[in-house]
């Protein structure tokens, strides 16, 4: 199913648009990364997409559906939200915060039974952490707790996660981990559109690129075509160059063009 | 983990209830016993055993005076019960508006249910009612002042728990306000007194209609609660977080923000303020069952009968005459909150 994005604009305060015109398209086996500086509204974007901000103009589809007139419950089966890590107000079992993905589209007085236990067990062993589901979700590390809030998101079913900001407050090790796993979901046909801070994490696993700024889209395309010194230096102020490694592209910094 | 799948924190919250059930088991038996009027357990058990068998035609048996039988069945049965069951139903709002509000410092308080119930009670006491009035009183003058919060807090623009906090803080001075001028002009000789009693909190007096009337709007609280045990611990999430897995958080936080709120207004009416119980009860049951509802209400729950029992024939035996139980209450509470403001946080 294809998520399509067609002039999007929104505002929290009448005169300050914070997204002026986005159009985009995402479709299944695509990892998508949103990239721009502070404040462009990558967060906003989401937040449209998972149906928060009902108060947009332009259209956001799914399949030929508008999101505006499917229910929650109907949404969270094509649409999981992967959040920034946060530290919660309470902590639960590792097998119980995946639960949570899965009950959520049950009846309200329904609880988790062994097969639904089963589904979250599984979603843990598919991104290969099986082994902390016993662990309390408050002492993992924070690549553990990523993992794990994207195990959520795979029993809940959805083919569409949207990602904000999952390497934020990972180390560096971590990053490419759980970015590796992401890779993995992608080419089992999940469409993942993410947002980074990170644009070389954005060349090595991204597929496409989408660059915003200034609520408008800067540039869409393939990664490595996408990712030039020009863009770089319209979203981050920064010199950098592109160096082909044969087997990769690295960004080097050159100055910060002060 | 076990083939079933099971997590050991689910298990060590069905150990804990086992065990606190126990234990509170035998507390009910041994709170017959203690008194003014000497009953050995024996006599305590004779009589428990012939009512429940009278129950099926059969006769009393002739071992016990009339007089323990009075004094077990119509003035220490209703008292013991009406201590478990507004310990229980205060330490299940109080897990449950903790969970609500996100925040393991969360007591039943926060809405200014026990704020509305004062001033329905020295209102009631002001217009010299029956008992039965005070009690009325204060359970609808509770209701009232939660539903202002709620209608308040959510009118409000900005951060929805936030708003409905500060709507708490501004109702409940409101009525605090209320009390006051009814405490100024109420008659110093015997209505005043009263209301200060009242206050106090206490379960010396209680009768069976008492009892009765609490328990009714007890049950409509508790039993959406248990219902929805397992749904409560999405209201932990950040709102957009639970949104996108199919949950209605709005409807589903009025529901149980109204069943707290019943299981609040019913001890409130029947006991009078008894701070405390609410908030460290379930702040240990969340030790000893983990965060998840399913474990942590039932914990709550037994717990809270257990420790408002136990303080309570605390407040009956200590002294010749009776402490009133909400200033035992706060001689534990206090101090625990301290220890919880002060205390290394352990990540959970």
């Amino acid at each position: 199913m294809n998520l399509s994005v067609r002039h999007l604009a929104f505002a929290y305060r009448k005169d300050t648009p914070v997204l002026k015109d986005i159009s985009f398209r995402l479709a299944p086996g695509e990892l998508l990364s949103v990239l721009g500086p502070n404040g462009t509204g990558k967060t906003t974007l989401f937040r449209c997409i998972l149906g928060h901000l009902p108060g947009y103009r332009g259209s956001i589809t799914l399949g030929n559906e508008d999101i505006g007139g499917i229910p929650p419950r109907e949404m969270a089966k094509r649409i999981a939200y992967i959040p920034q890590l946060h530290r919660p107000a309470f902590n639960y079992a590792v097998l119980d915060t995946v639960l949570m993905g899965i009950m959520g589209q049950r009846r309200a007085f329904d609880r988790p039974g062994k097969a639904e236990r089963q589904s979250a067990m599984d979603a843990l062993e598919k991104l290969g952490i099986g082994f902390l589901a016993d662990r309390n979700y408050g002492d993992l590390s924070g690549g553990e707790q990523q993992l794990v809030l994207i195990a959520r998101a795979i029993a809940q079913n959805a083919r569409i996660l949207v990602m904000d900001e999952p390497t934020s407050g990972l180390d560096f090790g971590n990053r490419y981990r759980v970015l590796e796993r992401v890779k993995e979901l992608s080419g089992q046909g999940y469409a993942v559109l993410l947002s980074t801070h990170d644009p070389q994490l954005a060349l090595t696993f991204a597929d496409r690129i989408l660059a915003l700024s200034g609520g408008t889209v800067l540039a869409d395309g393939p990664s490595a075509e996408t990712l030039t010194p020009e863009l770089m230096r319209a979203i981050y102020r920064i010199e950098t160059e592109v160096v082909d490694l044969g087997d990769g592209a690295v960004i080097r910094v050159k100055g910060t063009g002060r | 983990m076990q083939p079933s799948l099971e997590t050991s924190e689910r298990r060590r919250a069905r150990r804990a209830l086992w065990v606190l059930s126990a234990l509170l088991v035998a507390a009910f038996v041994v709170s017959f016993a203690l008194g003014r009027y000497a009953v050995s357990v024996k006599e305590v058990l004779t009589v428990l055993g012939d009512s429940f068998l009278s129950l099926f035609g059969k006769e009393p048996s002739p071992v016990v005076e009339a007089n323990v039988r009075t004094v077990v069945m119509n003035i220490r049965l209703p008292r013991i019960l009406t201590a478990c069951a507004v310990g229980a139903a205060l330490s299940a709002a109080g897990a449950t508006f903790q969970s609500v509000f996100r925040n393991p410092m969360a007591s039943p308080d926060i809405l200014g249910a026990s704020g509305g119930a004062c001033f329905g009670a020295a209102l009631a006491i002001l217009l010299n009612m029956p008992k039965a009035g005070v009690t009325g009183f204060a359970f609808v003058a509770s209701l009232a002042s939660v539903a202002l919060v709620y209608l308040i807090g959510t009118a409000a623009r900005g951060n929805r728990l936030l708003t409905i906090i500060l709507a708490g803080i501004m109702v409940n001075s409101l009525f605090s306000a209320g009390t006051s001028y009814i405490k100024l002009v109420a008659d110093p000789n015997n209505q005043l007194p009263a209301i200060t009693y009242w206050m106090m909190g206490s379960l010396s007096g209680v009768r069976k209609s008492d009892l009765l009337f609490a328990l009714l709007p007890m049950a409509l609280g508790l039993i959406p609660l248990v219902l929805l045990m397992w749904r409560v611990n999405y209201l932990t999430l950040p709102e957009d977080e639970a949104r996108t897995m199919g949950i209605r958080t709005e409807r589903l936080r009025l529901v149980t923000v109204l069943s707290a709120t019943l299981l609040i207004a019913a001890s409130v009416s029947v006991s009078g303020m008894i701070g405390w119980v609410g908030l460290v009860v379930p702040h240990l049951s969340r030790k000893l069952a983990g965060n998840d509802f399913r474990g942590l209400l039932p914990v709550s729950c037994v717990f809270g009968a257990l420790f408002l029992l136990i303080t309570d024939d605390i407040s009956r035996n200590l002294l010749t005459t009776e402490i009133p139980i909400g200033i035992l209450t706060a001689f534990i509470g206090a101090p625990f909150f301290l220890y919880l403001m002060t205390r290394k946080e352990d990540g959970r």
